[in-house]
């Protein structure tokens, strides 16, 4: 799950929220982190590069957690 | 097959009430992540990479055709329509809806079948040899010895806050298709002089971060005091296990830090005070569970040879099948029939609904309803009349569940890795998924011969890279996804930890080191000799060289 600049939870990457600031992306962290008790589990900061306007994420776990598994790939991760 | 009595239905049945208050109370907001996960994976519940991970006991990976059907109708109904059987002899769903886990827990409560102690730090599922009651080599149907230790063991009220888990292994048989030997504990059947059968007892065995081959703590213990042996190890282990960290806590750590003959001595004092108490397993009790894996009706056959000859000399197909997934069985006219799980290309050990329910038919035509599990994630039915395997064959084939690779080099074990789980540092399937295409050519494969490939995502080794002929585990170095490859592994009776074999490789790198590998043995092979035989007599050098070059095999030294 990504959270949105609306302070909500989405399963699209491309409408989380992307911050160039790091006291913004810090605090934006804490109001997540804030909706642990029921929603979410851990949340934290992961890094993007952006193309075409889109985020792409750094490291290969995040990008396997945004677009699902790289095998299997006849199943859509949100089904 | 066990049944259950009336002590397991109520405890099964009050164990999953208790969870669904407890996921209840988790979906209220009421418990916190921290508060919930050690209640979670008292059930099996993992959270992974994409959702939660329901990890299922197939014990000592017997099933029965009714329970492979439901497990395939978990898959079908909560799940997406596929199961991951693993190196633990288990089944793992990979999309668990948490609201729906206590729904699944039920269902498959229904046909016998838990959850209890796949996960947490406790006696984990006992595993088993897949030929069980039916190899040829075998002294006993080693099942009966895991059942007794499954009963004993489960919600046991001393050992459910081990330090670390515990997983133990029984082989029945001299060759030892269990890898007992690295487990926490390993029993291994055999007869003393007088010709009794008892159990060899290795202690310490495991792999993950501090791999170890497993010492014998006890040559031979009469089947009687098992119980009474085994609750020696444990408590002694609960006694001086680490708690303080978590890298550890296993007891190959405390095994090895204080020598097996210290570790010997505690167990064996806690074993005089303990072995002439009810831990004594009553002959009479041992019958009872003995009933329960009675063979079945067989009838009374001759063995086909002639007629299978015919048959494999005008079907070449069917004879390539024959040599690598047909094994002999000790009631003549009867054979073992292995089902890959390792088509060219796929997930190992992974199976879809429609084809549990397909192979759970199979089983209910050809196998008496049963269906056994490897700990190499394949499948296996074990009583096939011998002339039925032609028959027998064409439906698997149809069903693409006869892939003629049992025991060769694209009879890959993998773990999930990076695409699912939490824990891993890179993926692992798409390089087994490289690996059997490259290797594609199954003449070429039964040329190869014998040859085991263990794949890991991290060095947790869920993959048991370490055994296999040739290990392969995934790194991460800077967000990238590296492999480094070990040679000469082995769990069988002669077990032995790979050797590492230079600076980790790409991904699209690891085919063509396979090719090397395969290629200076082939060159290098004497008469029937394996790869490992070749390796053991060689050695790591020619194959550094085959991967890296001259050069680059030096600097790697």
């Amino acid at each position: 799950m990504f959270f949105t600049a609306a302070e909500g939870w989405t399963p699209s990457i491309d409408a989380g929220v992307v911050i160039d600031d790091d006291a913004e992306a810090e605090r934006l962290l804490a109001v997540a982190q804030t909706h642990q008790a029921r929603q979410v589990v851990e949340p934290y900061l992961i890094e993007v590069t952006l193309e075409d306007g889109r985020p792409r994420p750094i490291a290969i776990r995040e990008a396997i957690r945004a677009f699902g598994p790289t095998i299997r790939t006849d199943l859509d991760k949100y089904e | 097959m066990y049944r259950y009595d009336e002590f397991d239905h109520k405890l099964v049945g009050e164990r999953i009430a208790q969870f669904r208050r407890q996921v209840k109370r988790r979906l209220a907001g009421e418990l916190t992540e921290d508060q919930f996960r050690p209640l979670r994976l008292m059930n099996g519940v993992y959270l992974q990479l994409h959702a939660y991970m329901l990890r299922v006991n197939v014990p000592y990976g017997t099933l029965s055709s009714r329970q492979l059907r439901k497990l395939a109708h978990i898959a079908r109904v909560y799940d997406r329509g596929f199961g991951h059987f693993t190196t633990r002899q288990n089944i793992q769903y990979h999309w668990a809806k948490l609201e729906q886990v206590p729904d699944i827990l039920e269902e498959l409560a229904s046909v016998e079948v838990t959850s209890i102690q796949s996960s947490g730090n406790c006696v984990r599922n006992i595993t088993s040899d897949q030929y069980a009651g039916r190899a040829k080599d075998e002294i006993e149907d080693p099942r009966v010895y895991c059942e007794l230790l499954r009963q004993y063991s489960v919600l046991h009220p001393e050992f459910s806050y081990l330090p670390r888990k515990f997983k133990i292994a029984v082989t029945g048989s001299p060759h030892d298709r269990a890898a007992v030997a690295i487990h926490d504990i390993g029993l291994r059947m055999h007869r003393n002089e007088a010709g009794e059968p008892g159990f060899e007892v290795l202690v310490g065995g495991g792999l993950g971060r501090t791999p170890y081959i497993a010492h014998t703590i006890r040559e031979w213990l009469p089947k009687q005091h098992l119980l009474a042996y085994v609750e020696a190890i444990l408590r002694v282990y609960n006694m001086y296990g680490r708690r303080d960290n978590i890298w550890k806590a296993r007891i190959k750590i405390i095994v090895n830090q204080m020598g097996i003959d210290r570790y010997r001595e505690l167990v064996e004092r806690e074993f005089e005070a303990i072995k002439d108490s009810p831990l004594q397993v009553p002959p009479e009790e041992l019958e009872r569970i003995e009933r329960y894996f009675a063979p079945p009706a067989y009838e009374r056959l001759e063995d086909q040879h002639e007629a299978l000859a015919k048959l494999r000399q005008a079907d070449r197909a069917f004879d390539r099948w024959c040599r690598t997934n047909v094994a002999e069985h000790k009631v003549p006219g009867y054979a073992i029939v292995n089902i890959s799980l390792k088509a060219p290309g796929k997930p190992p050990g992974d199976i879809t609904a429609d084809k549990m329910d397909a192979v759970a038919d199979l089983a209910d035509r050809y196998s008496f309803g049963e269906i056994r599990v490897s700990h190499r994630q394949n499948l296996v039915l074990v009583d096939v009349k011998q002339s039925d395997l032609y028959e027998l064959w064409h439906k698997l084939a149809a069903l693409e569940l006869a892939t003629p690779n049992v025991g060769l080099l694209t009879d890959i074990v993998c773990c999930p890795g990076l695409d699912y789980c939490g824990l891993a540092n890179a993926r692992s399937m798409p390089v087994a998924r490289d690996i059997s295409r490259h290797f594609a050519d199954f003449e070429r494969l039964a040329e190869i011969g014998q040859f085991t490939i263990n794949i890991s995502g991290c060095m947790n080794a869920c993959g048991h890279h370490h055994v296999g002929h040739v290990g392969i585990l995934g790194v991460d170095k800077r967000n990238q996804e590296f492999f480094q490859i070990t040679l000469g592994g082995s769990s069988d009776e002669r077990p032995a930890l790979g050797d590492r074999l230079g600076p980790g490789l790409r991904q699209d790198q690891v085919p063509a080191a396979m090719e090397a590998i395969v290629s200076k043995y082939l060159e290098l092979r004497a008469d029937g000799e394996r790869f490992l035989d070749t390796y053991r007599r060689v050695g790591i050098e020619p194959f550094k060289a085959a991967v890296y070059g001259d050069a680059d095999a030096k600097a790697a030294a």
